[in-house]
């Protein structure tokens, strides 16, 4: 083949591929001029929040810049044995500094969340620090508080060094760097973390198993009725949307509680006696009830919306070959079905691992999820770096359940709608 | 062989309790038959059909299978195979899977099954395509495992619902005939339904016209076309000419009917007496040009149009009032003077000219 036939030229002479892309440069630029302000508004809405956020979660910046002589001096030291003189000089120049500026307050809360006991200390060394002379400023430091000479203090400082930690996480599992850097559980009263990731999981997991229970037999129904029933019954499972989802909550909370309408018609029929009426809202039940009830319409929809294609004439092809009606659903419809029982299951459980609202106002104590401690720790503790760590181990899973569920079904057979 | 092989018994149907879609049908089909079911649609024959397979329930009536009443059995008891309009194939399995399925559910042994599986699809040649996905078949070849499907599990009876309605027209005649000859090989009952009149005379030893909710006529394909029994038939089946007029006298199994403006002779079929109307079907290539003296209704007509067909060439004239008469005219040397304008003598004869009913 020789060069002319590989490049196709026009009839002017601009090779085809060149002349190509210039007579679709125009639709190309006109193309993304329409989705720039979409895209520009993702970025500064979500992008830029999200990643200032998560980032927060490892920062550990306000340590290393407020003592950077410090812990470049600390670099060559071994801290096995008290550190040198040079440390302490860096430490004392850091230290005078920060009082000039009058920030060594927060120094002492940082450094505090490390080890206890540096508050007392640096309120001692900022009084007595004023009254230094020159020169030999480890004596000058020590003789502050016996602390001061103590080894595990100046560990803790230096534990402090990089700009970012992974402690928030280890936070959110319950464990933590003990004083030596090893990695070690939190003592067994203190584990509340762990608790709540497995309640969540398991919370999401059954409130998933409910809501496909609930779902099938309605998105059937609704695929195979008349359109005038159907259309009626449509209206009747997204009615829920179009309701807030507070008062949908509120009005389970005046369903369930205690003197509520469930508990009554429980009585009524005698089921359970008057003075023995069960909780069933402020712990795990209200939160499955609530939240299968709310989350419904995510499972209906796309099992409905594969229903919806599955033609009628395989189901009676199925049982003029012979299969009972139940061999035929479960080798030919149930099989059919099986990328709407993915998204719609997908969807619930992404959902509900994350659900605020509902299990904060009738979950109760132990029927509260992670997310009602991340927004614990936002609103309350303000530990937002906290926070976002726990936000990010919690996107992190929902990314791995895709995951796996793609390697198992297969996301392209994922059908919303 | 078994006359009332299928017997429906006086059944009605209707689906809201107003309108009767099927009425007071009653129709035998003998045991090896291939019976189609002809109609414009609405007229019923799907219908009659699903009562058939069991997807509908008659209103009133009984539907007898080999002389036993089957309306209280559910469709998957009744060992009916069957051929969907789309195919119907399952889309998640192969298509050997597809045939395995009424053998499984049967509990046939896998070896057996097998056998069955091999034979079904080379009656319909396609070896080797066992693994395949319905999805990766083309429209014949789905239609071809639905056939064979429909026939793994040895029924008596087959139906097929417009099976080749999605085809395209080379593909569709070539099916028509495969259809056909896996029937004459294998001798199972056919009951099929289609609207394409070409289909029902290729494939069918009889054919019953449906409309409005009743059998117009069964017949063999060719009595239906050449002797329809009412002016529906004669209308539905081929190309027909037609005049509307008044029986003027009626003797020795002929009669006289009046138009307008002239008098023909006619073949009574569906008149009995003087001064009752009619309406005359006469088919196109029954009619000829340079007609012989013999032929018993010569008139003449100005030629309307002309349309070349290859073959033949048709020809639309103005005869006695009625300006839509058509003629099939040979390609001969001997027609090459049929000019536009022109008036030429046509003739047929009085037993061709069918006098049905005036509707």
């Amino acid at each position: 083949m020789n060069s002319e036939t590989q490049k196709i030229l026009t009839t002017d002479g601009i090779p085809l591929e060149v002349s190509l892309k210039k007579a679709e440069r125009k639709n190309k630029i006109k193309a993304f001029l329409l989705v720039a302000p979409l895209l520009l508004f993702i970025i500064i809405t979500y992008v830029i929040p999200i990643g200032s956020m998560l980032t927060r979660s490892i920062d550990d910046k306000m340590v290393t810049e407020m003592l950077p002589k410090t812990f470049k001096s600390m670099e060559t030291w071994d801290g096995q044995e008290l550190p040198p003189e040079e440390v302490f000089e860096a430490f004392y120049l850091d230290f005078q500094n920060l009082v000039d500026e009058r920030r060594e307050g927060k120094l002492s809360t940082q450094l505090n969340y490390t080890k206890n006991g540096f508050k007392s200390i640096i309120k001692k060394l900022r009084r007595k620090s004023k009254s230094f002379v020159e020169g030999n400023y480890k004596e000058q430091i020590m003789s502050v508080h016996k602390r001061w000479a103590d080894v595990e203090y100046w560990q803790a400082i230096k534990r402090r060094a990089p700009a970012y930690t992974v402690q928030k996480y280890l936070k959110g599992i319950d464990m933590y760097k003990n004083d030596k850097g090893e990695i070690v559980n939190v003592s067994e009263d203190r584990r509340i973390h762990r608790l709540l990731w497995l309640r969540t999981i398991e919370v999401a997991l059954f409130v998933t198993i409910f809501c496909f229970l609930m779902a099938y037999p309605i998105a059937h129904l609704l695929a195979t009725l008349p359109m005038k029933y159907s259309n009626l019954l449509m209206i009747c499972v997204l009615l829920p949307f179009w309701t807030s989802l507070l008062v949908r909550t509120a009005s389970w909370m005046i369903l369930l509680q205690q003197q509520g309408i469930v508990n009554d018609f429980f009585v009524f029929i005698g089921l359970v006696a008057n003075d023995a009426r069960p909780e069933m809202m402020y712990n795990k039940t209200g939160t499955y009830v609530a939240m299968t009830q709310i989350l419904l319409p995510f499972m209906v929809l796309p099992l409905y919306s594969v229903m919806k294609t599955i033609s009628p004439s395989l189901m009676r092809a199925g049982k003029s070959l012979g299969g009972t009606p139940f061999t035929t659903f479960w080798k030919i419809y149930f099989p059919l079905t099986i990328p709407g029982i993915g998204a719609g299951c997908l969807l619930v459980f992404i959902l509900a691992i994350g659900y605020y609202i509902t299990p904060a106002l009738v979950g109760g104590a132990s029927g509260t999820l992670i997310s009602n401690q991340i927004a614990f720790h936002m609103k309350a503790t303000l530990d937002w770096s906290f926070a976002s760590a726990m936000g990010l181990m919690l996107l992190t899973g929902v990314l791995a359940i895709y995951w796996v569920y793609n390697k198992i079904v297969g996301i392209d057979n994922i059908k919303l709608g | 062989m078994n006359k009332e092989f299928v017997k429906f018994d006086k059944v009605d149907k209707s689906y809201d309790g107003k309108i009767l879609v099927v009425k007071d049908l009653q129709l035998d089909i003998e045991e090896g038959e291939f019976v189609t079911m002809l109609g414009p649609s609405g007229s019923g024959k799907t219908t009659c059909l699903m009562m058939l397979a069991g997807f509908e329930t008659p209103t009133h009536g009984e539907i007898y299978l080999n002389g036993k009443a089957i309306s209280s059995i559910p469709p998957h008891k009744r060992g009916i195979g069957m051929v969907f309009q789309n195919y119907a194939l399952f889309p998640h399995m192969t298509v050997y899977e597809n045939l395995a399925f009424p053998l499984r559910v049967r509990k046939i042994p896998k070896d057996e099954a097998d056998k069955k599986i091999d034979k079904a699809l080379s009656m319909v040649s396609l070896q080797g395509f066992a693994e395949r996905m319905p999805g990766q078949l083309s429209g014949g070849q789905q239609q071809r495992v639905a056939v064979a499907r429909s026939l793994v599990f040895d029924p008596q009876l087959v139906l097929m619902d417009e099976p080749l309605g999605a085809l395209d027209k080379n593909l569709r005649e070539s099916m028509q005939y495969e259809i056909k000859h896996i029937h004459e090989s294998i001798g199972v009952t056919v009951v099929y339904v289609t609207h394409d009149q070409s289909e029902a005379l290729t494939m069918s030893n009889r054919i019953a016209v449906f409309n409005d909710g009743k059998v117009q006529q069964l017949s063999s394909p060719d009595e239906l076309y050449e002797k329809p029994v009412n002016s529906f038939v004669a209308e539905f089946i081929g190309e027909n000419n037609t005049f509307a007029g008044e029986v003027s006298d009626i003797s020795g199994g002929k009669c006289k009917v009046k138009l307008a403006n002239a008098e023909i002779l006619a073949n009574p079929i569906s008149v009995k007496r003087k001064g009752e109307k009619t309406k005359i079907s006469l088919r196109p290539e029954r009619a000829l040009i340079n007609p012989s003296d013999k032929m018993d209704n010569i008139h003449s007509g100005k030629v309307e149009e002309v349309i070349y067909h290859g073959d033949h060439t048709r020809v639309r004239m103005n005869v006695l009032g009625n300006n839509q008469f058509i003629l099939k005219v040979p390609n001969s040397s001997a027609n090459l003077d049929i000019k536009l304008g022109k008036e030429i003598k046509i003739g047929w004869n009085s037993e061709d000219a069918r006098a049905l009913d005036p509707k």
